[in-house]
């Protein structure tokens, strides 16, 4: 039986309906990496899933069959039996729907401390420390267990820490069902992806529009900006309300929460509420008409005027550009 | 049937929220309260289902400082049956864990059949007290629920899962938590706030329901350092009159962002 080193920390990685690994795998383990060493767990994945965390630099690799027509139980009994395998010195378990529900299962059960939400992790002489951003990235704490191995939920899209490619054993996890009630899961009927546009959480760019735009038709013109400039598509809370776009695209304390390198708000007046959503990123640009709206007070440029007419130019300086 | 409605007092999204900066806990002082809004809703999915099933009894339950009656006296007016509402000293500061074992306490003692939560508050954020609280008690649990229909043998709903949507059915007793995406709650009329006045709203101890808060027993999360962020500053403003357009794609381009 393989031993496992002093300072593993378990990776739960999270599988797509297809059995892939999760786009939130790389930073997961990249973050594993700054504070031990990563072992991850692929539970009901496929070799392909497998090949991603290799190459993603986990050091070791536990797999465990999975049962996807049961929800979050599974998964939670395989964990546990990884985690009493490995004697981690952490969990990390990104901050999706599943992964939380999973990474509160597994702490209750275990009884070890939950860490919810953290932007990064890091090692000091007492151990280990999570950082958040808290309240709309108004403010920054750092939290720890008072003692033994924190299960830590990670923010995706804050990590940027990337682990070298390893070369890792695999090991078949034998796990023991623990019987717990669980709800049964239908299959995942996958949101339609009707563009090659970029995921708006973990984007770079982000493009948003707001109650400004005036209409689910004349939104269209955040889309096309968002496509010039490759950038994900976002949207305030009242153009989601108004019914321009789904709630999947909403940016604020309810719904997304981004941190891009650009993030341009087009029409959106900048409610507290939306700013808690998107004030952490690098750079600001509002487009707004009335020009007291709150966004241009954490604009880094912002222009006074109609998007009707900036945007359409905007577009076009864009794609003269790139000739 | 009988259904707790977990609900929770959170500083309004609307105004300042501050952390204190000497303990690290939230400053309830700093801004409005408000019931969230998310609990509110929850709320509505049991009071539905109440309105067509004359034999439910919906119960508001909270763990929260004593000064969060008012809010709790909301829910009432809403429409909740009667209220549960833990205050103890001792969970000042609670983390999850503590949270987590000190509802399902309460909830064993209530013995309801259904447990109905937000998918996330608007404070902590964290989403995960529906999942601990399925494994404390050791019943089925559905999370992020879009869609809901209650009957009286199990929930069936739409999950809102990471990679698409899903159909989930579980038996009860069960806990489950609901989305942005279900209605807002009925806005409490005048009779409503009348009678939150004379509804039952009891007050539990830790030691009434037989928590014990034993910082060796059990490891806890802690805030070791807490910081206020420096506000964003304003950049540029211009107004538009004819040439801005130019202006923002030279920022753009000097800053690489084209």
């Amino acid at each position: 039986m393989m031993s496992y080193p002093e300072k593993s920390i378990l990776v739960l990685v999270d599988i797509d309906p297809d059995g892939s690994a999760a786009g939130s795998t790389a930073a997961l383990i990249g973050a594993a990496s700054t504070i031990g060493t990563p072992v991850a767990l692929i539970v009901g994945g496929t070799q392909e899933a497998t090949d991603a965390v290799t190459a993603a630099g986990a050091q070791a690799v536990l797999t465990a069959a999975g049962d996807q027509t049961v929800l979050t139980v599974p998964i939670v009994d395989a964990l546990q039996a990884a985690y009493q395998r490995v004697q981690p010195d952490a969990v990390l378990v990104s901050n999706s729907i599943s992964g939380r529900d999973v990474a509160g299962r597994l702490a209750v059960r275990e009884k070890l401390a939950v860490l919810v939400d953290a932007v990064g992790v890091s090692r000091d002489d007492e151990g280990i420390l999570a950082h958040h951003s808290v309240y709309g990235g108004s403010f920054l704490t750092d939290s720890a267990a008072t003692f033994g191995a924190p299960v830590i939920t990670v923010r995706q899209g804050a990590v940027d820490a990337r682990a070298d490619a390893a070369d890792p054993a695999v090991e078949e996890l034998t796990v023991t069902a623990s019987g717990m009630p669980a709800a049964t899961a239908g299959e995942i009927a996958a949101e339609e992806k009707t563009s090659s546009r970029p995921e708006l959480r973990g984007a770079a760019k982000v493009v948003s529009g707001g109650r400004g735009l005036g209409s689910k038709e004349k939104f269209e013109l955040v889309e096309q900006l968002a496509d010039a400039l490759g950038a994900a598509v976002g949207a305030s809370r009242a153009a989601v309300d108004a019914g321009y776009i789904p709630y999947a695209h909403q940016v604020g304390q309810t719904g997304v929460s981004v941190s891009p390198q650009l993030y341009i708000a087009l029409g959106i007046s900048g409610a507290i509420q939306h700013r808690a959503g998107m004030q952490t990123a690098k750079t600001i640009v509002a487009i707004n008409k009335d020009g007291e709206a709150p966004i241009f007070d954490v604009a880094d440029f912002g222009i006074v005027g109609d998007v009707f007419t900036i945007v359409p130019q905007l577009i076009e300086a864009i794609e003269a550009r790139k000739k | 049937m009988k259904i707790y409605v977990l609900v929770k007092e959170v500083p309004d999204t609307y105004g300042d929220r501050k952390l204190d900066l000497e303990t690290g806990l939230a400053d309830r002082a700093a801004g409005d309260v408000v019931l969230d809004e998310i609990t509110e809703r929850a709320l509505e999915v049991a009071l539905a289902y109440a309105a067509k099933n004359a034999d439910t009894e919906v119960v508001a339950l909270s763990m929260s400082p004593e000064s969060s009656t008012a809010s709790i006296r909301r829910a009432l007016a809403i429409g909740a049956g009667s209220a549960v509402h833990i205050v103890d000293e001792q969970l000042r500061g609670a983390d999850l864990s503590l949270t987590a074992q000190t509802l399902a306490a309460a909830i064993r003692r209530g013995e309801p059949d259904l447990v109905i939560a937000g998918n996330l508050s608007t404070d902590g954020s964290a989403g995960m007290i529906p999942a601990m609280l399925a494994e404390h008690l050791r019943w089925t649990q559905a999370t992020a629920l879009s869609a809901v229909e209650i009957s009286a043998e199990g929930v069936t709903g739409t999950r809102a899962a990471d990679a698409g949507t899903q159909q989930v059915t579980a038996s009860l007793p069960a806990v489950i938590s609901i989305t942005e995406a279900l209605p807002d709650a009925r806005f409490p009329n005048f009779k409503g706030i009348m009678a939150a006045k004379k509804k039952p709203l009891e007050v539990l101890s830790l030691a009434d329901l037989g928590v014990c808060a034993d910082p060796a027993d059990a490891p806890y999360a802690i805030m070791t350092t807490v910081a206020e962020k420096p506000p964003r500053a304003a950049g540029v403003k211009i107004v538009d009159d004819g040439d801005a357009t130019s202006k923002l794609v030279e920022f753009l381009t000097q800053n690489r962002l084209v």
